[in-house]
């Protein structure tokens, strides 16, 4: 589920939005070494085998696997917010921020699982109206939301 | 006699802010003095390999300052590893018999404050802070917890490593700061990002610094192998593919190729190294680097620290000039600045902070994106 509207242009260019018009991350797949990426690529970076590699949408669970907690940024930037890096299931990792948990290390456990979910940019940065990015919630918490 | 490369003029300018200065002035301090170490003058110079990160054809500039003398230049770029890239370049022309004396200078104009990716992705709006971070204090930060998730690494280590190098920097009168910050101080400081705080953090810095590197022929008929530094390994990397490199940049293995091809070079290993100068960017990164130079076991960076090991007096002391951290940051000049600081303990000239009876000395540089480079050097 997600709450940015309709009409709202993602951010980041590995996004993309299906038919039913629901925003998803775009991967990579190469065949040869089976190694996914965020993104698009031509040849796969891992073991460079030319065009064997495709488009993959990316899964939309995972798990935190590091973070730093933000608290001095660039102008318009929400502060302090939290940039996760996590390993999405089936493959590709993603770096974003993690909301509805508290901006204490103590409270971010390594390995918690979360959901990818799109939502408005405006909730981070103020010029973010009529955008979309992707954001991470604790996996159990946003379950009972939606 | 060998075809063994040796440094036989090496200084650098005090680090500090100089407004008025532009990156090629600054280069031609660096150059004049590291002659002047050596007695020898611009006309002696066969080729020179000059480093900075912002704009090129900045060692032709130089030389409207010290003398145009036509020989080849070369303009380095290579993040923060450009100073250290230069002076491989040099070592390698000269290894390879092409010249017998060059000069490797680095040098940077800085801005001030944190250093920001350019908004490159061709989004719509900046991603900074909307996908995550880039900014440099987050990348580091992750470094860090990613130390701290494998090994339990905690905040009051990582603060430590700053309270070590400003202590040393105390020592060091070409350092920007020569303050002690006592590690509450450290831990109390504005957080920039969890766990980095503001002391945790290099400083923004203008500054120079430049070698003079000879065959060892041309040294031993200049008569000047006295105090000749010789370049034992020189090793350079570029990031292989890791799992999470393209998503959260991975300084650790970049290092470690860079570190197995200097010890290989040089036929040594890590117990042989007496002291060391490495990246300290952000305090975060020392810990994991004493482990991915081999200085400790994987895991153990922490406690080496903890020993005591690393710091003037310890076992394998690291960052004596202070380091980044407290020494400052140019981030092309930093390279060839480190391997001033090892060079001067190599001589027995480095006074007070003089790492007794060294005889073996590390550099290591990273720059993101990534280049590392490491060399290690011995006395002539």
């Amino acid at each position: 589920m997600n709450d940015g509207p309709n009409d709202a242009r993602p951010v980041a260019p590995y996004t993309a939005i299906d038919k039913t018009g629901a925003p998803y991350l775009i991967g990579s797949r190469c065949s040869a070494c089976s190694a996914t990426h965020l993104g698009y690529f031509e040849n796969c970076p891992k073991c460079g085998v030319r065009g064997e590699v495709s488009e993959v949408r990316l899964g939309d669970h995972g798990v935190l696997y590091n973070f730093t907690i933000v608290h001095r940024s660039l102008p318009g930037v929400k502060v302090p917010f939290i940039s996760a890096t996590v390993d999405l299931d089936g493959g590709g990792t993603v770096r974003g921020n993690l909301l509805e948990v508290e901006p204490d290390p103590a409270k971010i456990p390594f390995g918690m699982p979360v959901n990818v979910q799109f939502r408005s940019a405006s909730i981070a940065v103020e010029n973010g109206d009529g955008y979309i990015a992707h954001f991470f919630v604790p996996a159990d918490r946003g379950a009972r939301a939606r | 006699m060998s075809n063994d490369v040796y440094i036989v003029g090496i200084d650098m300018i005090r680090f500090g802010r100089f407004d008025d200065a532009k990156p090629e002035t600054l280069a031609a301090q660096a150059a004049l003095m590291a002659l002047d170490d050596c007695g020898k003058t611009i006309h002696d110079i066969q080729a020179i390999y000059a480093g900075t990160c912002n704009g090129t054809m900045m060692g032709q500039r130089m030389l409207h300052y010290i003398g145009q003398t036509g020989v080849p230049v070369v303009n380095v770029t290579n993040a923060c590893a450009t100073g250290a890239t230069a002076f491989r370049e040099a070592y390698i022309a000269i290894k390879a018999g092409i010249y017998d004396t060059c000069l490797a200078v680095g040098s940077e104009k800085m801005g001030k404050g944190m250093l920001v990716p350019k908004n490159s992705g061709g989004t719509p709006i900046p991603t900074e802070g909307l996908t995550g971070s880039g900014v440099m204090p987050a990348v580091f930060a992750q470094m860090g917890m990613e130390h701290t998730r494998k090994f339990g690494t905690t905040f009051e280590q990582f603060a430590r490593v700053s309270e070590k190098n400003h202590k040393h920097s105390t020592l060091n009168p070409k350092a920007m700061y020569q303050k002690e910050t006592p590690l509450e101080m450290v831990m109390e400081a504005e957080m920039i990002a969890y766990p980095l705080t503001k002391l945790m953090c290099s400083v923004n810095v203008d500054g120079s610094a430049a070698a003079v590197l000879m065959s060892e022929k041309k040294a031993r008929e200049a008569g000047l192998m006295n105090r000749a530094v010789r370049v034992r390994g020189s090793g350079l990397a570029s990031d292989p593919f890791t799992e999470r490199n393209l998503v959260m940049q991975d300084i650790n293995t970049v290092t470690r190729l860079a570190a197995k091809q200097a010890y290989e070079m040089a036929g040594i290993g890590p117990e042989d190294v007496d002291l060391v100068e490495l990246h300290d960017c952000f305090a975060t990164a020392e810990i994991p680097h004493y482990e991915n130079l081999g200085l400790c076991a994987e895991g153990e960076g922490g406690s080496l620290l903890d020993s005591g090991a690393t710091r003037l007096g310890g076992k394998v002391p690291v960052n004596v000039s202070g380091g980044l951290l407290s020494k400052g940051h140019p981030l092309g000049a930093t390279g060839i600045a480190n391997i001033y600081e090892i060079s001067q303990h190599l001589r027995q000239e480095a006074g007070s902070r003089q790492v007794e009876g060294a005889k073996v000395g590390l550099t290591h540089v990273v720059g993101l994106g990534s280049a590392s480079a490491v060399h290690l050097f011995e006395k002539a």
